[in-house]
């Protein structure tokens, strides 16, 4: 019973403190506001750096979507141990019938093709039409399923064009477009480098992938037959699919315990080569994130800092200000501690407003982001856990920082203070 | 008894120097007195009544409060004692600017154990007690001196305290606002309100039914209005008109 009446005596002089710091704060517009502008800065530029991480963490996984987290790379890799260490590259690359019976074997594998990029900045020409950077690569018709990409117009390679080294391939539309190809442009014949390929099929333009600057796919790209990329080049990789993303790991490693057999490693020594489940990347992203938002941190703690010692600052001179005001509270029976609590709720209430105008400004910042990146951000937003902070930090700065005038208030003789002019 | 003063010292240290404010004094007020304490600057009565209002702690010497010993209180009960059992009206009002009569009047309630409660109420009823019952809306600067002090003494009696406490109550004040401050106070006296007032004026002292000079940090005199001087040199006697 006497601690539930403690209880709500100190819940009533809270509140009643929380209503006189609201009018003072009213009373000191200006000041007030002017005050907390460390706050209002460094709580508005932490929700716009998490709003922004925010939208590109939503937009990261939704392009992983349209590829799904299924998706696996094989590549060559030199070892960091043993003897292939600093082997020669004919002896690290990968070759095709390495992965020949791979699906029999893998059962956690979809599917897979094997592929020869040669880089961009090949040229492709059409009559008198030139365009530069095309990305040349050479594909199985499984690609189309691992990549999720149908031929839209003609048809996929066949067996035989693979078997036969054709000189044939698939464009995208915008090969075809800025080469001034007709609409039907299958059987019309390009030149890429030096030779010249026919054009089978028009293949859907890659899957944007704004975060990563369309590091997976280009929109000018030329897929030729595998084997005929393979007389030109030798360094093959491949990408496979698992079956479903919860087996990707079971695909990855049947994968690895498959080309160690094919490649002949022995137990115990290192892999020469990599399989990297492109989900990785997203951790990959969140380790960033978590980077950004620790500077960004480090930013917005100094901003805090330097706002609360603007707060103490104010509230000094609010102690000072008010000091008759204290002695007469004291007088008629204040304890120190209801006038600490009240100079200390008028410091977080001040913090709070700070915090609130912050809020509205990172508020306002990301709306800025996601309508003027057009639907890089349009996914940005303040999550919840960020306004509970920000208004947590806020009140910590106020509690912090305004404990020592506070301290001054509540230690002041009321004699002392009534005397004051 | 409700005040008991004995053998109270003061002594301020002001540098290397120790100031004797107050040198033993002894002082009883009875409940429902009107005392007037009066003696020039220096005399130590601004010592004693911060002594008697609980704010200041004698050097030495008991002072006990409506039987209770108040020199072994703690700040924390002594800061209770000042808001239960007195009532401090000032020179200069010290009201809070930015609020209306009614919110000042209730500041003490706000520190009060039970003063959540009908305290909108008891500030109206103290308001109307004081006369001014049409005005509580108003604020410190919307109002003349003499409904500021009226505003300063409701709060002093909201709750109900055994002394009212005045330093220099109409030192603010022109001739005829003081006579109607000094009235109410009269009127408070016949209601039984127990009241210590600290003066310097005669005209105003003369008010009081027992007169106590101080000098040099000691009592010099303690007498019945009528056997001190100030009642035969005041300019207007009230005390002597009313009786």
């Amino acid at each position: 019973m006497a601690a539930v009446r403690v209880a709500l005596a100190i819940v009533r002089l809270v509140f009643q403190s929380a209503v006189l710091a609201l009018g003072q704060i009213w009373a000191n517009k200006m000041r007030s506001v002017l005050t907390t502008l460390g706050i209002v800065i460094g709580i508005a530029s932490v929700t716009g750096v998490i709003a922004v991480l925010t939208g590109l963490k939503a937009k990261v996984l939704a392009d992983f979507e349209t590829i799904g987290a299924k998706l696996m790379h094989v590549f060559p890799y030199w070892p960091e141990t043993g003897p292939m260490r600093r082997a020669h590259w004919t002896r690290i690359v990968l070759l095709p019938e390495q992965f020949d019976g791979l699906l029999e074997n893998c059962p956690s594998v979809e599917c897979f093709t094997r592929m020869i990029g040669f880089g961009r900045g090949d040229t492709a020409r059409f009559g008198d039409r030139v365009i530069e950077g095309v990305d040349v690569m050479g594909i199985e018709p499984s690609w189309h399923k691992v990549w999720n990409r149908a031929v839209t117009d003609g048809r996929q390679f066949s067996v035989v064009d693979d078997k036969e080294r054709s000189q044939v391939c698939l464009i995208t539309p915008d090969v075809r477009d800025r080469l001034r190809l007709d609409r039907e442009c299958v059987g019309q014949s390009i030149i890429v480098g030096a030779l010249s390929f026919r054009v089978v099929g028009v293949v859907e333009p890659p899957a944007q992938m704004e975060v990563f600057g369309g590091e997976l796919g280009s929109k000018l790209e030329v897929l030729i037959p595998f084997r005929t990329a393979y007389a030109h080049g030798r360094w093959m990789h491949v990408f496979a699919l698992a079956k479903s993303p919860s087996v990707a790991d079971e695909a990855r490693a049947e994968i690895s315990f498959f080309l160690r057999q094919t490649r002949s490693i022995k137990p115990g020594e290192p892999d020469t080569f990599r399989i990297e489940v492109i989900a990785r990347v997203i951790e990959v992203f969140n380790k960033i994130a978590a980077i950004i938002t620790s500077v960004a941190s480090g930013i917005v703690a100094i901003s805090l800092v330097v706002g609360g010692i603007g707060i103490m600052n104010i509230m000094l001179v609010s102690v000072s200000e008010r000091t008759r005001e204290i002695g007469l509270r004291k007088a008629v029976g204040a304890r120190p501690s209801a006038i600490l609590l009240q100079f200390l709720v008028e410091a977080v209430m001040l913090c709070l407003v700070g915090g609130l105008i912050g809020l509205a400004g990172g508020e306002l910042l990301t709306l800025a982001f996601s309508k003027g990146t057009k639907n890089l951000l349009e996914k940005a937003y303040i999550p919840g856990w960020a306004i509970v902070l920000s208004f947590g930090f806020s009140a910590a700065v106020g509690l912090f920082f305004g404990m020592f005038p506070a301290i001054k208030a509540a230690r002041l003789d009321p004699i002392e203070a009534l005397r004051h002019e | 008894m409700i005040i008991r003063l004995s053998k109270i010292t003061k002594v301020y240290k002001v540098g290397e120097d120790r100031v004797h404010a107050l040198g033993g004094v002894d002082l009883d007020i009875e409940k429902g007195q009107y005392v007037a304490v009066m003696g020039p600057s220096g005399s130590g009565k601004s010592t004693l009544m911060n002594i008697v209002g609980c704010l200041d702690r004698p050097t030495s010497g008991t002072y006990e409060l409506d039987g209770h010993l108040t020199t072994d209180m703690s700040s924390g009960e002594l800061a209770r004692v000042r808001n239960e059992k007195i009532g401090f009206v000032f020179q200069s009002f010290e009201l809070m600017p930015r609020m209306n009569a009614l919110k000042n009047a209730e500041m003490p309630l706000v520190y009060a154990r039970n003063g959540w409660l009908w305290r909108h109420k008891r500030a109206v009823a103290a308001l109307e007690r004081v006369g001014l019952g049409d005005r509580m809306k108003h604020r410190p600067n919307q109002m003349s001196g003499g409904e500021r002090q009226r505003v300063a003494i409701a709060r002093a009696l909201i709750n109900n305290p055994s002394i009212l406490l005045a330093d220099e109550p109409t030192g603010n004040l022109d001739t005829k606002t003081s006579a109607e401050i000094l009235a109410l106070f009269g009127s408070l006296h016949s209601d039984g309100q127990t009241i210590v007032m600290v003066t310097h004026e005669p005209d105003v002292a003369c008010h009081a039914r027992r007169i106590i000079r101080m000098r040099d940090g000691l009592v010099q005199s303690d007498l019945p209005v009528e056997e001190d001087e100030v009642y035969a040199h005041a300019a207007r006697p009230a005390a002597r008109e009313a009786s």
